[in-house]
């Protein structure tokens, strides 16, 4: 039940304009972020994707318009594929005009059309089984994907949901960007077995993916998300990298760790391999954010 | 036609009528019919719609909230209402909040029946009256089924919020007859959502009560009437929260009777709600009247000692009233 591919960073090719371009906006948007709070300019609190951000890129190229999609409290880059919206989220978490929510959710609870975060751990995968219960019914071959993380596999929502999804047979594709970290807590000190082991127990297929390279990983997953909407529930796992804090600036992990981190980033070897071009998308990516906050932070609030 | 049968009818009207509800919850299906029997010949007569489940309150709930989410209609059975604190993260954290915590209004047509209340010597878990616990969420409505209220428009009515409610059904009621009164008093409606009970002569008070300890609070409006000659009226909401009671003209006694254990009770919301529309016009605070500060305990006596009863409600208001 369980298939992983190999590490390779580019081996199936280069990505494309707009897939580069979309891998560096969200890059750049979580980036100027942590810019604003260290200036002052954001209320609250937020969590950023970065090293994170091709898991919703390679997934967008599975996903159909009538697919349903749950994100979490890391869920920019989840939004910002779906929607290629960064005025909106940018004015959400700025609580300005303009904002997808009026500014009421903010950074963590944003709704539009298909698309839905919350800020609870593994509240989402039940209502996602309701949401895929209707699917099934009026529109069938279309699914729900969550966005849940290694963390989230401490509620206990998470195993009703999964009984249910394999008992009921629910498209429901579940997506794990296993980051090794919670918050603080290291993976291994917060999960006895593993995230295969868990979804073998319910007879859900699990597909682990290691790397970051957008073709390999749609190629490994297009056989299994095709099943999920035949009703074939699917635990995709993907071994990733938290780059930044959990918030902000409270990031409590050593140096070599964070090295060791930062040395697996999916930037560097596209950056290797085309230097030229990531540059020159990079800097459009940068451009255009920084015309995105000028805009919003001008704006009245919502 | 017993408050069941009511019950049990209104939800194959609303799956009759409604192509897009479902129903769900633990033992639902014939020919158990939910350990309560409310829906019996549910599963039979609409078996994709009613759907039996795994012992899940959490994910029961959460998905009755992602088909409300998505546009259907649906109603959890929680089996004893105190299983819904299982629930309570989808239901306060998920379902209510997300009729208006995206900016625009979400309709979320979504019902959790509760079937709560002691006197059946069920024990600590699977007696309590759990309604102020979930006082004063935005967006979640209260409902009690009572005698006096049809439930079909109980649930039209709750339907036709597009928010999350919860019907909290006593389950001392499920055998009781509906619309009947203990002579000589008289029943009509009130203000819409609100039964009163009456005699015609002007009421020394006015007592305010949920559906489920109605018959305790009739019982002991008889025995004011024949023992003390205190005329009491009763006003039974179908709707608890939202509060929304209005009091009879010349109202100067107010008394709201619940089967809750004291503290943080529904009853100090009425007061609340009554004292800042009506302080000036009472010849005294509202009283509230309610079950001991305790554990439903399973013995009979033990716990007939600490819920309500016809008794404390005759008690108190002889005590407050006369001194």
């Amino acid at each position: 039940m369980t298939a992983t591919v190999t590490e390779a960073a580019v081996a199936e090719g280069a990505p494309s304009d707009e897939d580069l371009s979309l891998l560096l906006t969200i890059r750049a948007f979580e980036e100027r972020l942590l810019d604003l709070f260290g200036q002052g300019m954001l209320n609250g609190t937020t969590h950023t994707c970065l090293g994170q951000e091709y898991v919703p890129v390679a997934l967008e190229a599975l996903l159909r318009p009538e697919d349903h999609v749950f994100s979490n409290h890391r869920g920019h880059g989840h939004y910002l594929a779906r929607h290629r919206d960064p005025e909106g989220l940018l004015a959400e978490i700025m609580g300005r005009r303009g904002a997808v929510c009026g500014g009421v959710g903010g950074s963590q609870h944003i709704r539009t059309e298909r698309y839905l975060s919350t800020g609870v751990q593994g509240e989402s995968l039940p209502v996602a089984c309701g949401v895929a219960l209707r699917l099934r019914r009026v529109s069938p071959g279309a699914l729900a994907c969550v966005y849940v993380g290694d963390g989230t596999w401490g509620e206990g929502g998470v195993y009703e949901a999964l009984n249910l999804a394999a008992l009921w047979r629910l498209p429901l594709l579940v997506v794990v960007e296993n980051n090794g970290i919670a918050q603080s807590t290291p993976t291994q000190r917060a999960m006895a077995g593993t995230i295969a082991g868990r979804a073998a127990a319910f007879g859900i297929a699990h597909e682990r993916v290691v790397g970051s390279d957008l073709a390999a990983i749609r190629r490994q997953l297009a056989p299994g998300v095709e099943a999920v909407r035949g009703g074939a529930p699917l635990v995709v796992e993907f071994v990733t990298h938290r780059l930044g804090p959990h918030s902000k600036g409270d990031d409590t992990r050593p140096a070599g760790e964070l090295a060791r981190v930062r040395a697996a980033d999916w930037r560097a070897p596209y950056a290797a391999a085309e230097p030229e071009r990531v540059a020159r998308l990079e800097a459009a990516a940068r451009a255009r954010i920084e015309a995105v906050v000028a805009d919003v932070v001008a704006r009245e609030p919502s | 036609m017993r408050v069941a049968e009511n019950l049990n009818a209104a939800l194959h009207r609303a799956l009759a009528e409604d192509p897009d509800l479902h129903l769900l919850g633990e033992d639902v299906l014939d020919p158990y019919g939910g350990a309560f029997k409310i829906t019996r010949g549910l599963s039979d007569r609409f078996p994709e719609r009613v759907l039996s489940t795994p012992i899940s309150e959490n994910a029961i709930t959460g998905v009755a909230a992602g088909l409300a989410l998505a546009g259907d209609s649906a109603i959890v059975e929680i089996m004893f209402g105190d299983f819904a604190a299982l629930a309570f993260d989808q239901l306060v954290n998920f379902a209510a909040k997300s009729v208006s915590m995206y900016g625009s209004r979400v309709p979320m047509r979504l019902v959790v029946r509760c079937p709560v209340g002691g006197g059946r010597g069920y024990g600590p878990t699977h007696s309590q009256s759990l309604q102020k616990h979930f006082v004063g969420v935005p967006g979640l409505a209260l409902y009690e089924v009572s005698p006096f209220h049809d439930n079909a428009d109980v649930l039209a009515e709750m339907f036709a919020r597009e928010e999350p409610c919860v019907l909290f059904e006593d389950k001392v009621l499920y055998t009781r007859p509906m619309y009947e009164v203990a002579e000589p008093f008289r029943l009509d409606v009130h203000t819409p959502g609100v039964a009163r009970v009456f005699l015609d002569e002007r009421p020394d008070c006015v007592v305010v009560a949920g559906g489920g300890v109605s018959h305790r609070v009739m019982a002991a409006m008889r025995s004011l009437l024949l023992e003390e000659e205190i005329v009491c009226t009763l006003l039974v909401p179908s709707r608890l929260y939202p509060v929304g009671i209005e009091l009879p003209p010349g109202t100067r006694r107010v008394f709201v009777v619940e089967e809750g254990t004291a503290g943080g009770t529904w009853g100090a919301e009425v007061a609340h709600e009554i004292h800042r529309r009506h302080f000036a016009d009472l010849d005294g605070p509202v009283t509230l009247i309610h079950s001991a500060d305790s554990v439903i305990p399973t013995a009979p006596h033990l716990e007939a000692a600490v819920l309500v009863g016809a008794d404390d409600v005759h008690r108190v208001i002889r005590e407050t009233l006369r001194g």
